[in-house]
């Protein structure tokens, strides 16, 4: 079973993150770039499913010359090869314009699933799991807390607010992972070695068909008017526990009307 | 005056609060009409009215039957066949989903976890942790928008009508490709659902085990939601769903009670947006105090017990 893991670099939420003054982009060089945390469970995932039922993990990566880092992390967990596209047409995409470059991508490979993380930290908007089914018109088994696959079904455990659900589907399908799903491991140093010697094939936008009249700051679908930091919250009221700690937060929510 | 769709969260014909915040949200903007899914409209109806759609589409429970495609379809021939100006729907995982698949059927733009909408379609939103406000807009298309459960104060609207119209659906081939075969309900009690509920408590690392019972007390006696910190689920001390921040829900209630939470960013991320923070914790220095409106430095095990029991006691 070939797997694409779908990996994103984002700014570490460590750090401070800020956008470009002049075209309301992410500052990416203001903070440290990292793999986004729950690509980390895509791939932990997929290497999992690789070692059940044989195949090959790719990642595919969208993003700056930085982005190698992320790439490089996601080989040294254990993914065999990896596709870069990287352009400056692509910059400033928004989720929509990212979900169909994705696609566009992916309809250049070979693959049985492609599995992503349900949401990036930067951006968090949680739609390119779906809207990337959507272009591709394949089965969309997002939020998998749980993912089984059987010669060529696949059925996952689909959260919700009351659970889950469980959702089947035949393979070639997009799976997006939450957390519970499982436990990244660590990359050891043989395997860090190893990554530094993994193909890495870097596409230009034309190489994975993008048509780059539709992606890029230019023609995106969305855009971003204006943005300033969040004014500070009013210092609030500190007190020390003498024993009537609980009895002053009832008169705090008292005052509020909570009680 | 267009209409603006508002996709309508149930629970067996009960209408959430968060849908009376997207008409109310949506009068700004256009005239309501709420697209209605599945059984139980008949006793929803009412309450669609009183914050004035004056429309409600009604479709088969059979949208259901599949993951978020068919009712992509559905919203996009709705707002093709009507003309309308916006679709609002709540910034849940599955909704924002749904808005994601939308808003590539309508050629248009989406807008998730928005914390204001006016009456342009000029959306705010609150970014980094909460560290930065952002307005946007969909430049292309009928914009599609999710909204954060608690962002906006429902106001009821003066006598819409809340027609019924019945939609004939046919779901495509390509939208019956992940098919529910088995919905799972897990443990969650009478409380409410923690991203729309008006008060939150949440335990972390400082609750010291499984026995969530003190969260869960102060919780009940507020009537409020049960949340959780990462380091809570991940010592699984505490069901995943509950888990508030960056890699779990966001909410953003009117007054949110975290309880031995120190406030890290991937915890602030989920609940810097509550109009009312009390945080109880150990560590003076705790970065939670930064938020808190108001902060006891305590612990927990003594503090909220009497918490609870004063409000117990003043109710």
């Amino acid at each position: 079973m070939n797997i694409v893991v779908l990996v994103k670099q984002v700014p570490d939420t460590a750090t401070e993150r800020k956008l470009n003054a002049d075209d309301r982009t992410l500052d990416r060089a203001a903070s440290d770039g990292v793999i986004n945390e729950l690509d980390e469970y895509a791939i932990e995932e997929a290497l999992l499913l690789k070692e059940k039922h044989g195949g090959e993990v790719t990642i595919l990566t969208m993003g700056p010359d930085q982005a190698t880092d992320s790439i490089r992390k996601a080989l040294s967990m254990g993914a065999d090869k990896a596709v870069f596209v990287n352009d400056e047409a692509l910059h400033g995409s928004d989720a929509i314009q990212t979900a169909y470059a994705l696609a566009q991508a992916l309809g250049t490979l070979e693959f049985d699933l492609v599995v992503l993380g349900s949401e990036s930290t930067d951006a968090r908007t949680g739609v390119v799991g779906a809207a990337l089914a959507e272009y591709l018109g394949l089965p969309q088994l997002t939020l998998a807390g749980k993912v089984d696959v059987d010669g060529g079904a696949i059925r996952i455990q689909r959260q919700t607010d009351y659970g889950y659900d469980v959702v089947e589907a035949q393979l070639p399908a997009v799976v997006s992972v939450v957390e519970k799903i499982n436990e990244p491991r660590y990359p050891s140093f043989k395997l860090i070695m190893q990554a530094k010697k993994k193909p890495v094939d870097k596409k230009s936008a034309a190489d994975a068909g993008i048509d780059t009249g539709r992606v890029g700051l230019a023609n995106a679908t969305t855009e971003t008017v204006d943005f300033a930091a969040a004014p500070p919250r009013a210092a609030g009221t500190i007190v020390k526990d003498e024993g009537d700690g609980g009895t002053k937060a009832a008169d705090f929510l008292a005052e509020k009307k909570f009680v | 005056m267009a209409e603006v769709l508002v996709l309508v969260d149930h629970v067996d014909g009960q209408v959430k609060k968060v849908t009376t915040e997207l008409l109310t949200a949506a009068r700004r903007i256009g005239e309501p009409a709420a697209v209605w899914v599945g059984d139980g409209v008949e006793s929803g109806r009412a309450a669609l009215a009183e914050f004035g759609a004056e429309k409600v589409y009604v479709a088969p429970a059979e949208v259901n039957d599949y993951v978020v495609a068919p009712k992509a379809e559905l919203l996009a021939k709705l707002a093709q066949e009507k003309g309308a100006a916006a679709i609002l729907v709540s910034a849940t995982a599955e909704n924002k989903e749904i808005a994601g698949r939308t808003a590539v059927k309508l050629g248009s733009g989406v807008l998730t976890d928005v914390v204001d909408v006016n009456a342009e379609v000029v959306t705010e939103h609150s970014v980094f942790g909460g560290a930065t406000v952002t307005h946007a807009r969909v430049t292309t298309g009928v914009p599609v928008v999710a909204v954060r459960p608690n962002s906006v104060v429902p106001e009821a609207a003066v006598g819409a009508a809340a027609a019924e119209e019945a939609v004939a659906v046919e779901i495509s081939d390509a939208a019956k490709t992940a098919r529910v075969v088995e919905r799972v309900a897990q443990e969650k009690g009478a409380r409410p659902e923690l991203t729309e509920a008006a008060i939150v408590v949440s335990g972390g690392r400082g609750v010291g085990s499984d026995d969530f019972s003190v969260v869960e007390n102060l919780a009940d006696s507020l009537g409020a939601a049960v949340g959780a910190s990462r380091a809570v689920v991940d010592s699984g001390w505490y069901p995943n769903q509950f888990q508030v921040g960056q890699t779990g829900k966001t909410v953003s209630p009117n007054l949110y009670v975290a309880l031995g939470i120190s406030g890290a960013i991937q915890h602030r991320a989920g609940m810097q947006t509550s109009k009312n923070i009390v945080a109880v914790n150990k560590d003076p220095e705790a970065p939670i105090f930064e938020l808190a409106d108001f902060g006891v430095v305590g612990d927990l095990h003594t503090v909220a017990p009497q918490l609870t029991e004063e409000i117990n006691k003043r109710k």
